[in-house]
Formats: structure tokens, sequence, C-alpha cells
């Protein structure tokens, strides 16, 4: 094949050089049908689906999602998966919502720090104690949900008794076990605009950007790569494989913990039954973009990409409607499920044709 | 690693042989830590019954005793059954080195299908026994079907078991919705409930469905050929597909089983609750039975199956559940302390193994 494309007419050799570099990158052919679901969605549904305001809510709707697939990717670049991030970001959510009194600062940097060691945690088990990343990461995807669902009766029954002189009003453990934001602190000026975007879109890009800088630029990016492709191989090398892999899972966790922090100013309140099933949504959008669950390969941008895909058509789902006829929260699931078999699928036959 | 020391599933048998001392010590290990808290239960129970007896009206305070026992044993046997059920399909699958994240939806499904065949027109023409019998085997088939499309996209398609199986995960329980849009199923059929509330011999009928499934799985893994492909193809794909072994066939077939297995278990979880309700039926049971069959003693990497390893996982993880929480831990709290236990019991598992 390279000897006949080599040997061939300009015209050909632009064309093998469109196939070779453009299109054998999956998260460009990705972005092409993202652009294509865009416009088609601007023409059928008209100005509601491309108003500013859909498109806005859009986003920030599916930062949560970005920013816990950023981690996922790294993850299952290694070889490994995450399904404690769901989890983690429901704790983080609460965390947030309950320093939301004491300022911004807290109620930021709580949850990132405590989902950074959650994390670590993951890592700690999975590279030290050898356990399989995915019970290493269920058992703490059970921890913290129940951590998350006992948090409000700490804060709100405990605690009340310990300092009786503190007012726990905010704590709404007998209505619904949920913690309620303190908007006095204007905590959910973080979801508010900067520069015409919503400043969790700011964050993703910022994100996205030193993700894709960390693994294509540095030496810790290339490690987690070579720790994907063969773990073995590269602890011989004499590769940080240890600590790499604990890193991974550590900034997997901070990440979760900046969406709970979103999810949190978001509604306004956090509650412990929120965040179900983040993290298959995590995966599939991983896969999505292209990245193979086997690791060794991946890339952020793509990732990106299918974040926005899997959220885009999620959207355009709500806006059918036809003759009184509209997809019920049912029918959406059974799509989503056909959608990503199909995209695995075309996944799948265009990576075989062009081995 | 463990991939280099499982060369292949023939191999990998033979080590189990050969160290069966510490196999054993593995097994008796779990069993010691049941027993354990087993006995604790029974000085428990006797310690409430001794303290509340003056208030109990008839009988004697053994009765009483006896009555609580029955009805402790009963419900941490009915509650792990659904699970041992699934867990022994997922032993399977994670033997071959996959993984089955759909067991939930198929439960859904095949506990939605149920009720729609008894309720429906099919009910009033046919005669009760007919409808009942019908009821529990379309579902069983659906679910098979299911699992059969599970096998055809790892196989066939050469999706990756987790990818395939979230596929289903995701779509599996919107199908189960949408078939009655959404709302529960209420019904009372004695005779399909047997399933569930029949007590022969004062045990309820679904522990013995149960038993039935962990012993024919235990005979289908150890003595026969098919066991053995299963186990090979966990321990070394590529060599088992040189050797002979109909690895996709195989492979098929045992999502297969795992989707006619979760077909019982949601017929079961619906004949309990006299309702099929298709948000929760088998929700997050996927994570019980793979927590169950890591604890059990099967590697998720694939190439051993301890079907009774399962059993007494999801035994040991119930257990432990019922006892934290009748000690008066709040359930909440139970999960971290769960976690924690299954955490332990994978450790040390793990370092035994190696």
């Amino acid at each position: 094949m390279a000897v006949t494309q080599a040997n061939s007419t300009p015209k050909q050799g632009i064309r093998g050089f469109m196939s070779a570099n453009l299109f054998q990158n999956q998260g460009v052919l990705v972005f092409v049908v993202l652009i294509v679901v865009f416009l088609a969605g601007s023409i059928i549904f008209g100005s509601t689906f491309y108003s500013g305001y859909n498109i806005t809510t859009m986003l920030v709707f599916n930062s949560m999602f970005a920013f816990i697939s950023l981690g996922m990717t790294f993850v299952i670049i290694t070889g490994g998966i995450d399904l404690s991030v769901s989890s983690v970001a429901v704790l983080t959510s609460m965390l947030a919502a309950w320093f939301s009194r004491f300022g911004l600062l807290p109620a930021i940097f709580v949850p990132v720090i405590v989902g950074t060691l959650i994390g670590l945690f993951n890592g700690w088990t999975i590279s030290k104690l050898g356990i399989l990343p995915f019970i290493a990461t269920l058992v703490t995807f059970m921890a913290a949900r129940g951590l998350a669902l006992i948090m409000p009766k700490i804060f709100g029954i405990y605690l009340a008794n310990l300092f009786p002189n503190v007012s726990w009003s905010w704590v709404d453990y007998v209505a619904d076990y949920s913690i309620v934001i303190d908007r006095s602190q204007n905590f959910q000026a973080i979801i508010g605009n900067f520069l015409g975007l919503p400043i969790p879109v700011w964050l993703i890009l910022i994100a996205y950007t030193l993700g894709a800088v960390l693994l294509q630029y540095t030496r810790f990016g290339r490690v987690t790569l070579a720790i994907g492709g063969n773990e073995e191989a590269a602890r011989l090398m004499g590769l940080p494989v240890t600590v790499t892999k604990t890193l991974v899972y550590a900034m997997s966790g901070a990440l979760a913990g900046l969406a709970g922090v979103i999810l949190a100013s978001r509604s306004g309140t956090a509650l412990p039954t929120e965040a179900v099933g983040w993290e298959l949504q995590a995966i599939s959008a991983v896969v999505v973009g292209g990245t193979l669950l086997t690791g060794g390969k991946g890339s952020v941008v793509s990732t990106l990409i299918g974040v926005l895909l899997l959220g885009l058509i999620f959207n355009l789902l709500n806006f059918i409607n036809v003759g009184g006829f509209s997809l019920t929260v049912y029918w959406q699931a059974v799509v989503r499920g056909a959608f990503l078999f199909i995209v695995v699928l075309l996944q799948s036959s265009w990576l075989r044709r062009n081995r | 690693m463990t991939t280099s020391d499982q060369a292949s599933g023939i191999s990998t048998t033979m080590r189990d042989d050969t160290r069966g001392l510490l196999g054993k010590a593995r097994t008796y290990g779990i069993l010691a830590v049941i027993l354990i808290l087993v006995i604790f239960n029974f000085f428990r129970i006797w310690n409430t019954i001794s303290n509340t007896a003056t208030f109990v009206e008839s009988g004697t305070v053994q009765q009483e005793y006896i009555r609580s026992l029955n009805q402790a044993l009963n419900v941490n046997l009915t509650q792990v059954a659904t699970i041992v059920i699934v867990g022994v399909g997922m032993t399977l699958v994670i033997a071959t080195g996959g993984i089955d994240l759909s067991v939930g939806a198929i439960m859904a499904i095949a506990g939605q299908i149920a009720p729609l065949i008894f309720l429906g027109s099919i009910g009033q023409r046919f005669g009760m026994g007919v409808t009942n019998t019908l009821a529990i085997i379309v579902p069983l088939i659906v679910s098979s079907a299911v699992g059969l499309f599970n096998g055809f996209m790892v196989t066939q398609l050469r999706f990756q078991p987790i990818i395939a199986t979230l596929v289903v995960y995701i779509g599996g329980r919107g199908i189960a919705q949408v078939l009655t849009n959404g709302y529960l199923q209420v019904f009372r059929n004695p005779g399909f409930q047997y399933l569930a509330l029949g007590r022969p011999l004062g045990i309820p009928t679904q522990v013995y469905i149960m038993f039935a499934v962990v012993i024919l799985a235990d005979l289908l893994v150890r003595r026969t050929s098919f066991g053995q492909y299963v186990l090979s193809i966990g321990g070394n794909e590529r060599a088992a597909r040189l050797a002979g072994v109909p690895v996709n066939r195989v492979k098929t077939a045992v999502y297969v089983i795992s989707g006619f297995l979760c077909g019982i278990a949601g017929l079961i979880v619906v004949a309990i609750n006299s309702a099929s309700d298709a948000n929760l039926n088998g929700l997050n049971i996927e994570l019980d039975a793979i927590a169950a069959v890591a604890v059990g003693g099967t590697p998720l990497s694939g190439g051993i199956a301890t079907i009774w390893g399962t059993l007494l996982g999801a035994l040991f993880i119930q257990l432990a559940r019922f006892t934290l929480i009748s000690i008066g831990v709040p359930y909440e709290f139970a999960l971290v302390v769960n976690a924690a236990i299954i955490l332990t019991a994978v450790y040390l598992q793990r370092q035994r193994s190696s």
C-alpha cells in the first residue's frame, strides 16, 4: 500500500495524506459529525435550539461531564478505569454546599482536596496493593456514596448536639437529607458569566488545554501512555509507574471534586442521590472520542469532542416533537444505548479497516 | 504479573490442584468468618428475645427464639438469592476474562414482561396454568436473547465486554420502561408468586433455585469440557483458540447463561414485590454481584471460576451488612464499612494467590 502511494500521482498523494493524517484521527471525524449534528439541529429546530440560553445551559450542564471525562481519559489511557467518580462528585457537592457558608475559597478547595485524597486512595490500592482498578474504584464508589448519604446526619444531628449554640438550620437533614447552599456568600457566582461565557466553560477550556499539553508534551504524559501500552515494559525501563498511576487517579478524583462544586452551585442544594451513573456517561464520552479501553492510546481533545457530541445529541432529543409524539426519558435511554452501539460499531470497523 | 502465571487455563487448573491446601485455606477463611457472624447473630437474637420475652404473648421463650432465628435466616437467604443467581452468571463471564454490566437491565426487562403476559389478553384466553408457564418461559427466552446479543457484540463485532454490556446497561432499562411507559404493574398472582413466596419445607422457593443454580454451574465448570473451555479462554484466549477451543461459541454461551440467570433473578424480584418496577428492579446489582465474585476468590482477570466461592462471597457480604444494621449502625455508614470489608477481603485473596 505504502509503495503504491509513493508512486502515485500528486492528487492521489494528497488524498493519501488526507486519509492518513486527518481522518485516521477519530477525533476529527467525530468533530465533523458534531458540526453536522449542530447544523442539522439548528435547521430543524430553529432558534429555540441555537438560542444563547439553550447552548449556555447545555454547556454548563456538560461541563461537569467534561471534567470527569478528562480524568477518566487519563485513567483509561493507563489501562485502568475509575468507577468512583460519580460518588466522589456527589460527596464533594455536599462538601461544597456545607463549606459555602465559610466563603468561596473553602467551598471550592475543600471539595477538590477531598476528591484528590479519594483519588490518591484509589491510586494507592491499585498501584501499591495491586488490586484491580475495577474493584478498587468500586469500593470507593460504595464508600463515598455512603459518606455522602450520612453527611447531613453527621452535620445535622451529631455535630448539632455537640455544638448546640451554633445555628445548623442550613442542614436540612429532616426533610430530604440535603444540604442547602448559603446564598449570602455568593458561591453561585462560579457558574456566572465572564467575558460573555459561563465560568465553567472557561475552566473546561483551561483544563483541557492543560490536559492536552500534559499528555503530549510532558514526561508525566509520556509515562502515562507507556503504562497503558505495556506496564511491565514501562516498569523495566525504569519509568515511575507506581507514582504516575497514583497521580492519574488523584487527578481523576480532583476533577470529580471540581464537577461536584459545579453540581452544587448549579442546583443550590446538594442531594446525596444526585450524579447516578455519571461514571458510565464519562466512559461513553471517552469511548465516543476514540480512546481505546485497552489503554496506551488516546487523545484529550477527542474526549472533549465526545462529551460535546453526546451532550448535543441528548439535548436535541428533548426537542423532538413530531405530531405530539415526543421522546420520553425512557425512549431517550433506548436511543442513548443505540447511539453508543452505533458509535462503537463504526469505531471498531474503522479501526479494523485502517489496521 | 497475573497474566504471565495464567499462561493457559489447563496449567491454571493444575496449579490449583497443587496448591490445594492454600485454596482450601482461602475458602475456609471466608467460611470461618461467616460462621463467626452466624454465631454472633445467634447470641444477639437470643439476647434481644430474652430481654423482651415478657411481652411475648404466645409460646415460650424458646419457641419465640426459634421463630426469630427462622425469620433472620429467611431474610438473609431471600435477600442473597438474587445476588447469588446473578453472581453465578457473572462468575462464568468473568472466568472468560469478560464482564457483564447489563445484568440489572436484563432483570428489569424480564420482570416487566412477566406481568404483561398474565395481566394482558393472553391471561384471559388461556387457563392460569398455561399463562403462568408462559409468564416464566417468555421472559427467560427474552433475557437469554439479550444475553445472546451481548455475546454477539463481544464475539462477532469485537466490542470490549465492558462496552458491549454498557450498551445494554444504558438501553436495556429504557426498553423495560418503554414496555409499560414507565408505569408500575401491580398484581396478585399466587401461582406465579410461588416462585418467591412459596415455602416448600419452610424454606423460600428461591433458595432452592439458588442452590440448584450453584450446584449445576459448579458441575458445569468442573466436570464438563465446556467448563474447561471457559477457564482456558480466560487463561489465554489466543492459546485456547490455537488449541481448537470454539472460543466464540463458548463466549457467546457464557453471556447467554448470564442473561438467562438474570431473567430468573428478575422474575424472583417481581414475584417478591407483587409489582414490577423497571426503575428499581436489579438496580446496582451488577456491583453487588461483581463484589461477591471478587470476594469469593474469582480474579477479575479471568481463568479461574469458583462458583461456591461466589455463594460464600455473597453470603459474607450480606451477613456483614445484616449484622452491622441489626446492631444499630446506620444504613449509610454500613455502606462505608462494607466497602472496607470488601477491600480487605479482596486484598487478602490477592495476597494468597500471588
